[in-house]
């Protein structure tokens, strides 16, 4: 499966939960698949969903799902010890791992080839992080969900892009519409 | 006055609950200070748009963020202050230590000190340069004014303000 499959499987498990979504393709996809006032576009800043999602996880009660990718996760690499030494047990980062940068053409991240994000994760100090396989990713999720510890999940998946439209949405109203169901 | 006391306090009255720092030898004793307090959640980062990445997510949670940083981070920030905290309409007090600044004793520290400012104004981002320490009266209306406009704004805090480096 690519990205954008497992976007359109787990769609009904995301909806019901704050998302903070990754720049580029991730965002572009979920926006297209299942668009959701609980969602929150990245439009740019590369590498910074797992930040914005903790932070928003250590500001407020409700689950918190950041939706990463591999190469993001490498570009901002220090928030991994952050995540591990401030457990949010309302947080999930889930690595969308395809080997690959695939906003910018699926050129080679270091996560396809020798680096394992779920062992960087670990030995940063992250205590639960599960690698899975693509198709399994909703009941992972859905598990995670319940389990209310923070979750690092590391999901193993093709690497491959759908043609679709950017995001013209103004962030503030991204921003604003978010917040309202943030605190709603 | 105990400025690092006055600072926190400040933050403290106007409800900032979400600090998160990068240090500097200049900023010890005020982040010792926000990890004292129990009203706010002190949150180190590695690196400073790291740490504006926490504050994006904590002012959407309903705190009241705030970074304390060096100004060798403008470096670091300017891709996140424009594309986040800017784009979005974000709060953002930013608290840096103003190294290269007069009394400086590390060369190198001078050569980010020379961009500091003029970067900060192509930003277009409000900044407010504490040079004596009873600059520090003005703190509490930089906050209040941060939060009312929705924007990122630079408190530049040199060596003087902070009364020297000590010894050397």
């Amino acid at each position: 499966m690519i990205r954008s499959e497992i976007l359109r499987d787990i769609a009904p498990v995301l909806r019901d939960h704050l998302v903070i979504c990754n720049i580029g393709l991730p965002s572009q996809e979920l926006h297209m698949i299942d668009d959701q006032p609980t969602n929150f576009y990245m439009l740019g800043t590369m590498g910074l969903s797992s930040s914005i999602g903790l932070g928003l996880a250590l500001a407020q009660p409700k689950t918190v799902i950041s939706i990463d990718g591999d190469g993001s996760v490498l570009t901002n690499l220090g928030t991994l010890p952050t995540i591990a030494n401030n457990v949010a047990d309302n947080y999930i980062l889930m690595i969308i791992d395809n080997g690959s940068y695939g906003s910018t053409g699926d050129q080679p991240t270091y996560a396809g080839k020798k680096t394992k994000l779920e062992n960087v994760a670990q030995a940063c100090g992250c205590e639960n992080v599960i690698v899975c396989r693509d198709v399994d990713t909703g009941k992972v999720l859905q598990e995670a969900i319940d389990s209310k510890k923070m979750t690092v999940i590391v999901v193993k998946c093709d690497s491959g892009n759908i043609k679709l439209p950017v995001i013209t949405m103004d962030p503030v109203v991204i921003r604003d519409r978010f917040m309202k169901a943030v605190s709603a | 006055m105990n400025i690092d006391k006055k600072i926190v306090d400040d933050l403290v009255a106007n409800d900032v609950s979400f600090v998160t720092t990068v240090p500097c030898k200049q900023l010890a004793g005020v982040i010792e200070e926000v990890e004292a307090r129990e009203e706010i959640f002190h949150i180190p980062s590695n690196k400073e748009d790291e740490g504006m990445g926490l504050c994006a997510g904590a002012f959407m949670g309903g705190k009241r963020p705030a970074i304390i940083m060096q100004n060798t981070a403008i470096g670091v920030t300017i891709n996140t202050l424009a594309t986040l905290i800017q784009y979005y309409r974000m709060p953002l007090p930013m608290i840096i230590s103003y190294r290269g600044e007069l009394r400086e004793p590390v060369a190198c520290q001078v050569e980010m000190a020379v961009h500091t400012k003029a970067l900060l104004a192509e930003m277009k981002i409000p900044t407010y340069h504490f040079h004596h320490q009873s600059d520090v009266e003005e703190f509490d209306a930089i906050l209040k004014y941060t939060f009312m406009c929705n924007k990122p704004v630079a408190i530049l805090t040199d060596a003087n303000f902070w009364g020297g480096y000590g010894d050397q």
